[in-house]
């Protein structure tokens, strides 16, 4: 009896669906090209250089030629075939844009004598290298160990302080009986805030009260020397961003603890504490381990708040971004960064999804059994929920910050009211930057809500030969930073696929960065389509397929409509992500696009708070506002309740 | 309504793998039924034992491994479920549950490309068929669990099927509304002559519904009849055992004469049907309904009441005879005397109940 003809028949029959399989090869050309590829170009570049480079000293006159002969330093450039020539000779030849292409070559500048830094030439071998030397390279660089140590410093601080603020939230919100109506709307809303907030928002206002000039230190308090810079500015702002993630993973898995658990301890003569640290924290370790990877890999991959705030605390992503637009032009270094750091995220990211997340599901199944009492004494009400009180006006007076930023004449010295930033963001590029940003991140929210759901739905729904590969790399894309997105882009397409000139033409235009926004929220939207796709009973699509639909029409008349809350909520999310997006656009964008969030870089870096502030200002109610058409949309459209449990279980 | 096609199934196989212990098992295997054209025909079984698979590889949701599947001649294994001529009727109704209750039957129609009007006359009437006229406006989840059932029947009958698929559609309804929605099918199958195959593990319907009942267990047709061959001549002890409640009796033959042979059970002689020819000597086992036994205080094979239950409609003995455990249901016990447990008491069997395996 042949097991094959099964197999057989299923292949017919899958070949025989008009629309399956070109979707999926489309689909699997997509992730592969603009998610696969860019990420083993960094790889094969970090290891592989195409052409090898002769070094070359270059001295503008024969004095000079002679005083680098006799340095000292000159010896220990053993590295390379070196001749000194002069200048003249080389006619024709930009020093630093051949630099700039050279890649391992320039770690030779590290070598020469100050005076001598930049007369370095490489100049083209043509012949192929395979070379490991970027990696011991790197390793060897100072600047590197330093953003290698300070990634992860910053990590473990942001991803303790995420997890513990969030743990506040999520215990007080579902443990403590917190009386006042106004304060539990208030812990809500400040614990959903950040969500939503474009990323260095924060970083801005952090600037504006705690900085130098800031209004607290220096206004209030009258200090003079405030330096909020470096990690510890970063890592509360970070905090601030993050907790809200914890929260939201921590309440949830809060809910899940059936409170007869701790009412048997509490029973058995357990105090409030000992019922907590026996009973509820070893309940929640995992998940607590969980979130606090989550925000490790997030604080890792964030980009904006150290570019900002990090003065020179830098860390791996605003290293290789300095690498890259920085005088050095040192790509290869720059990829063999990003490898690191992608190795980096990767790797936690894999150790979250499938050991924590796994072992978070196995030790807290099913569900409270029955509402949980509220605690009510006052020795533990009261000193948590001051301390959530504490966070929370913190977290709005950073908010508050930055439409006062806008509105006031001149930050730190004359506190009038003013319309003055908002004239000159709409006279200067504002309202280029504005429509660019709106209409790049327009064109991407239908195209990664529609991808999203089709891959949820060929995940979830159906059985075929790569659907493994579109699962894993569609999740996988959430590890991997913007910034090392942006490298991989870099490598991958400016010279066009595999440096043949095929698709050239994409990098530096519009298209690509809707591409980056498309792929970036990808991850979000799949995984939010395949939640609520497992919700619904796959009899509800079996049935029209038997009566007669096929694969596609399956699709638009039962599925779509009955995730079509995750569908807008994907629509509106990639809207949102996109046009508040920096880290890999940063590194694509080219000046024929002005993009809100790159412009709002450039005058915070430049000092011009007051423009910042307007322009944050307007993106932030245009967020609030897509967030509330949203909610609109669901509560007036959306799957009523009833409707949602039918599909669940049908019946 | 179309010409009515009869179902052919032939050798089919199905494997699948075990999750756990990645051994691959035969779900069904080989598998052959013929089904005539307009017969509503059951398959019956334990869960496991592979009826659902075969319904589903008949829909195309499932391929076969090996085998064919014919419907009115034409081999349909290489179609998808959209393109084959049948409908199913679900387990769980699978409603959607984002239409109406017309919306949801003229779904089916709507695929066909038939017209506005079209798509309105045979959906109103066939709402009307199944007794749900007047609520065509109403959402799926504004429904109770048997008006669900109904307009469920109803999208998959309005598209006018060859076949009629039903995967266990009662066994989310109560007890009650299970059996006024059986006869509710039986009667449409029967007015549309519509041929169906209906998936249950409840042998009442079974019984009350089908010209035929297929009996699968492990992957195998245990047998195949009518309600009554099935109950009064069940082939195994499985068969027995699943279909009705049965006691088993061992006996040796003592002698034959033509189709008859003389038994000896538990030291008693008992003259049976032999169909099988069974030689002197040969140790049987034999089948014996509940029902078909009587007991009594005057005569038969003596024996001992080690249970005795009142049930309201009957009352429900256990008793020994031999070593051996019989059950008996005692109808309408209303004017007979009660036996208690340890009392003595005799047996009979109804003429022609006792069946040997």
């Amino acid at each position: 009896m042949s097991i094959h003809q099964a197999r057989m028949l299923e292949h017919k029959k899958f070949l025989g669906d008009p629309l399956l399989l070109p979707i999926i090869i489309l689909l699997l050309v997509f992730l592969a090209l603009f998610i696969l590829y860019p990420l083993s170009m960094l790889m094969s570049d970090s290891v592989y250089a195409p052409d090898s480079y002769s070094l070359y000293v270059v001295a503008e006159d024969a004095e000079a030629v002679q005083a680098l002969y006799e340095g000292e330093k000159l010896q220990e450039m053993s590295v390379s075939r070196q001749r000194v020539m002069r200048v003249r000779d080389l006619e024709g030849l930009t020093v630093t844009d051949i630099l700039g292409r050279a890649a391992s070559t320039t770690y030779m500048a590290d070598l020469l004598p100050a005076a001598f830094e930049g007369s370095l030439v490489a100049v083209q071998d043509h012949k192929p290298l395979l070379t490991l030397q970027a990696f011991p390279h790197i390793f060897s660089d100072y600047t590197f160990r330093r953003a290698f140590t300070n990634t992860l410093t910053l990590g473990l601080i942001t991803g303790l302080g995420s997890t513990l603020v969030g743990l506040l939230f999520a215990y007080v919100d579902s443990y403590v009986r917190v009386r006042s109506r106004i304060l539990k709307r208030m812990f809500d809303m400040v614990s959903l805030l950040p969500v939503v907030s474009p990323p260095f928002v924060l970083s801005l206002s952090m600037i504006l009260l705690f900085g130098k000039g800031g209004l607290v230190t220096r206004t209030l308090l009258g200090i003079y020397d405030s330096d909020v810079y470096g990690l510890k500015g970063i890592a509360i702002v970070q905090t601030m961003t993050f907790f809200p993630v914890c929260y939201l993973m921590l309440k949830g898995l809060l809910k899940n603890i059936d409170p007869s658990m701790e009412e048997a301890s509490r029973d058995m003569g357990a105090s409030r504490w000992k019922v907590f640290t026996t009973v509820t924290l070893p309940l929640m370790l995992p998940g607590l381990g969980n979130a606090f990877l989550v925000t490790f890999i997030e604080s890792v991959a964030d980009f904006a708040n150290p570019m900002l705030i990090g003065g020179s605390y830098d860390t791996l992503a605003t290293t290789i971004y300095l690498r890259i637009t920085g005088g050095s032009y040192d790509t290869q270094g720059a990829a063999a960064m990003a490898v690191v750091l992608l190795m980096l995220t990767v790797l936690l990211f894999l150790v979250q999804k499938y050991y924590l997340e796994t072992k978070t599901a196995a030790t807290l199944t099913g569900k409270a059994s029955r509402m949980r009492m509220p605690i009510t004494e006052r020795s533990v009400t009261a000193p948590l929920t001051t301390l959530c009180l504490m966070i929370s006006a913190f977290v709005i007076l950073m908010y508050v910050a930055i439409p006062f930023g806008s509105l006031f004449k001149l930050w730190g010295r004359d506190y009038s009211l003013s319309l003055r930033w908002y004239e000159q963001l709409f006279r200067q590029d504002g309202i280029k930057a504005f429509r660019d940003s709106f209409v790049l991140s327009l064109i991407a929210s239908p195209i990664t809500a529609f991808l999203s759901m089709i891959i949820s739905y060929l995940v979830v729904k159906k059985k075929f030969v790569g659907k493994g590969f579109i699962e894993f790399v569609s999740i996988l894309a959430m590890a991997v930073p913007g910034t090392v997105l942006g490298v991989g882009y870099i490598r991958g397409f400016s010279g066009g696929v595999f440096r043949t000139g095929f698709l050239q033409g994409l990098y530096g235009t519009g298209t690509i960065l809707v591409i980056v926004f498309v792929v970036r929220s990808l991850p979000v939207g799949t995984r939010s389509g395949i939640s609520a796709l497992r919700q619904i009973h796959p009899s509800i699509e079996e049935s029209a397929y038997d009566l007669g639909a096929g694969s596609g029409k399956v699709f638009t008349s039962v599925t779509l409509p009955l995730i079509k809350e995750s569908f807008f909520s994907g629509l509106v999310t990639t809207f949102v992500r996109s046009i508040t997006a920096i880290s890999a656009i940063i590194l694509l964008v080219t000046p024929k696009y002005l993009l809100i969030t790159t412009r709002i870089n450039e005058f915070a870096e430049k000092g011009s708070y007051g423009i910042a502030c307007a322009y944050a200002t307007i993106l932030i109610a245009i967020v609030y506002a897509s967030i509330l058409l949203m909610n609109l949309f669901i509560k007036y459209f959306g799957t009523s309740k009833q409707q949602r449990e039918a599909s669940k279980h049908a019946g | 309504m179309p010409a009515k096609k009869g179902l052919r199934i032939e050798g089919i196989s199905k494997i699948y793998q075990d999750p756990k212990t990645k051994k691959d098992f035969y779900a069904v295997r080989d598998v052959t039924i013929d089904i005539e054209p307009g017969a509503f025909v059951t398959l019956l079984g334990p869960s496991g034992c592979g009826k659902t698979t075969m319904l589903r590889m008949i829909a195309g949701f499932e391929s076969p491994d090996a085998g064919e599947i014919y419907l009115g001649g034409e081999a349909i294994n290489a179609l998808t479920p959209n393109k084959r001529d049948t409908a199913m009727v679900f387990q769980s109704y699978a409603l959607f549950p984002h239409y109406n209750v017309f919306d949801n039957v003229a779904y089916g129609l709507r695929l066909r490309k038939n017209s506005k009007e079209e798509i309105r006359q045979k959906v109103m009437g066939i709402l009307e068929l199944v007794e749900m006229e007047g609520l065509e406006a109403r959402m799926t989840n504004q429904l109770s669990g048997g008006q669900q059932q109904r307009v469920a029947l109803a999208r998959a009958l309005v598209v006018e099927p060859s076949v009629l698929l039903f995967d266990e559609p009662l066994s989310n309804l109560d007890a009650k509304l299970r059996v006024t929605m059986r006869t509710e099918i039986r009667r449409i199958q029967q007015e549309l002559g519509i041929t169906a195959v209906y998936v249950t593990h409840d042998q009442a319907e079974a019984m009350s519904l089908s010209d035929q009942i297929i009996i699968m267990n492990q992957g195998v047709i245990a047998q195949m009849g009518t309600p009554r061959e099935i109950y009064y001549h069940p082939e195994s002890e499985f068969v027995a055992d699943f279909i009705g409640e049965a006691n088993f009796l061992d006996g040796k033959i003592l002698s034959t004469h033509n189709d008859f042979c003389v038994m000896d059970i538990a030291g008693h002689q008992l003259t049976l049907p032999n169909p099988k020819g069974y030689p002197v000597g040969r140790d049987c086992r034999m089948v014996v309904r509940p029902e078909a036994v009587i007991i009594n205080s005057e005569g038969g094979l003596p024996c001992r009441v080690t249970l005795s239950c009142f049930m309201g409609s009957y009352h429900n003995y256990h008793v020994l005879l031999g070593d051996m455990l019989v059950k008996i249901t005692d109808d309408c016990p209303v004017n007979k005397h009660t036996f208690r447990v340890g009392d003595q008491a005799f047996l009979r069997f109804e003429d022609n109940c006792v069946h040997i395996l």
